[in-house]
């Protein structure tokens, strides 16, 4: 399989009279029990079966954000919010917080496989939730390595610890554990920062076509990136929303003077 | 300004070079120090610990006192030792990393534990014969006496355990938790697996610890040898070994009971004892080593 080339997609997909899968209204939050307020009026659809990117400098509440929409903000101290969230018509901060991930998986930073055997790693979440057979632990394995493309590279190995790994292939064994427990949605929290450029460019093809079935949203610093698998972006900037469209038409022809500014390089 | 870099390296190589001999140096007379203890030690002990009978006579044998009791009854109060403060010590690292809030409650506990890490053990040992002996009536017993060390052990364990827990990465913690898992779950399944390796090595160094502590004991669990008989099917009888509410005499106690009552005898038998409680502790510590090696090493590997 050849990788050395940069992958790009080769149409974006419309996001104009998309289903809603997460709706973002008039929401505020804040750290340190009122002390820092990190998002403020933020207003966003995301589009369902379809790549979501947020942009913008370091610290402007992207990943603030994309920890709301599974609940993983509960476990800082001192959030406190304010607005609508829905998943699918439902308050997010009304459900229940491990149903809610079940939905909605996560994808870190830096991947962190656990330090078990990489089938352990895939039937971590799937095993709770009932007791499989060998068969159904098979096909999970063998699906959802396959959707991460690293079935290949592992199939005559799965007892293999998942930390002897190398960073792509961890990273593509944690959205293999991810997708493990069926997931609507994948957030994905700079996903690639950590890898090298031809690991990259496997991932950033995996986000697309798990955009076919999934909704996918996924923190960028890199504009490039967005521009590479996004359907829709959101370009973030000191806790605002400052403007969110079709990826081509907010790289192509922003409508507001900060985000010229900052896809032109004028500031990071 | 001139720059004279040769003058200059040669200075810095000079205060280096002082620096490693100087470090070298106390690294070494530390090393001489403690093998000088294990060396008289072992000269002064090992003599009469390889003598045959000694770590199988009773110690009430009239022609060649040994000091089988002691032996049996030091394994046996770490045993209970440990069955009572590791779950204990478990719960409450666990409570303390994973579910206590920041606040001041949990800040003074923290505080609580490091003090009583540092309380003296003749202090814990007052305590233990007052509360366990006469308060819950538990007399001068094993229950007493491993109840005492309990007390001992707890802060050392949790403050390890402690330990052992926040070291595993943030990241896997999050990752779990992302996956719709509850705190316990993501304790029992991932945490403490990630932590064993680091928890059994925490746990077996204060075996070695616990394994040769006296004061405590003194009060608690007596300094008299027990007359035990192992043929002993009556568990509620103050011979049988298993009854743990008979008193009980460790080798560490027995060797300062032998060193109150001085005599030719005695001071052979003391050597011997230490020799053999010495020699118990350094393969403590080579097992914790091994253990927790073999552990993280089955964690990683293929």
């Amino acid at each position: 399989m050849s990788q050395d080339r940069v992958f790009e997609q080769s149409e974006h997909r419309s996001v104009q009279g998309v289903e809603t899968e997460i709706e973002v209204k008039d929401f505020d939050l804040w750290y340190d029990n009122g002390g820092f307020q990190a998002l403020k009026h933020i207003n966003l659809d995301i589009p369902k079966s379809r790549c979501t990117a947020f942009i913008g400098p370091s610290g402007c509440g992207k990943t603030t954000l994309l920890r709301t929409f599974n609940r993983m903000c509960d476990f800082t101290e001192g959030v406190k919010t304010e607005g609508t969230l829905k998943f699918e018509g439902q308050q997010i901060f009304e459900m229940d917080a491990n149903a809610l991930r079940v939905r909605v998986g996560m994808v870190f930073q830096h991947p962190n496989p656990f330090p078990m055997s990489i089938r352990d790693n895939i039937l971590y979440g799937p095993a709770r939730m009932g007791k499989l057979s060998k068969e159904e632990g098979d096909e999970i394995c063998e699906r959802t390595l396959t959707e991460a493309a690293l079935w290949d590279e592992v199939k005559d190995n799965l007892a293999k610890s998942g930390l002897a790994l190398s960073g792509g292939q961890a990273q593509r064994l944690c959205i293999a554990r991810a997708l493990a427990t069926e997931p609507e949605v994948l957030l994905m929290d700079e996903p690639t920062s950590a890898l090298d450029p031809i690991s990259t460019s496997i991932v950033e093809q995996l986000m697309v076509e798990l955009a076919q079935e999934h909704t996918v949203v996924v923190v960028t610093h890199n504009m490039q990136q967005a521009t590479r698998v996004a359907d829709k972006t959101a370009f973030f900037y000191r806790g605002n929303l400052i403007e969110s469209g079709p990826t081509v038409e907010v790289f192509s022809n922003p409508k507001e003077q900060r985000t010229q500014e900052y896809l032109s390089g004028r500031f990071s | 300004m001139t720059r004279d870099l040769d003058a200059h390296a040669a200075k810095i190589g000079k205060q280096d070079k002082i620096a490693t001999g100087i470090l070298t140096l106390i690294v070494g007379l530390v090393l001489a120090l403690l093998a000088a203890i294990v060396v008289y030690i072992l000269f002064q002990g090992l003599g009469k610990m390889l003598t045959p009978g000694f770590l199988t006579n009773s110690p009430l044998d009239d022609e060649n006192p040994g000091i089988s009791f002691e032996l049996f009854d030091s394994f046996y109060m770490l045993l209970w030792t440990l069955l009572f403060s590791v779950p204990i010590s478990l719960g409450a690292a666990i409570f303390l990393v994973e579910y206590a809030p920041e606040n001041w409650v949990t800040a003074a506990a923290k505080t609580a534990i490091e003090t009583l890490s540092s309380l003296p053990s003749i202090v814990v040992g007052m305590f233990g014969s007052l509360f366990f002996v006469v308060v819950c009536n538990f007399h001068v017993s094993i229950l007493s006496g491993a109840l005492a060390l309990t007390m001992f052990n707890i802060p050392i364990l949790v403050r390890t355990i402690q330990q052992a827990l926040e070291d595993v990465p943030r990241s896997q913690r999050d990752a779990s938790l992302a996956m719709g898992l509850t705190r316990w779950e993501t304790t029992t399944k991932i945490l403490l697996p990630a932590a064993m390796p680091a928890i059994v090595t925490g746990v077996v160094i204060s075996a070695g610890r616990v394994f040769g502590e006296a004061a405590a004991l003194i009060f608690t669990s007596g300094s008299a040898p027990a007359r035990l008989n192992f043929a002993s099917t009556n568990f509620g009888s103050p011979t049988n070994p298993w009854n743990i509410f008979r008193p009980a005499e460790t080798m560490a106690v027995h060797i300062w009971k032998l060193r109150m009552e001085p005599s030719q005898g005695n001071d052979v038998i003391a050597w011997g004892c230490a020799a053999m409680l010495m020699i118990c502790i350094l393969l403590f510590n080579v097992l914790a080593r091994v253990l927790g090696k073999a552990l993280a090493k089955k964690m990683t590997a293929e």
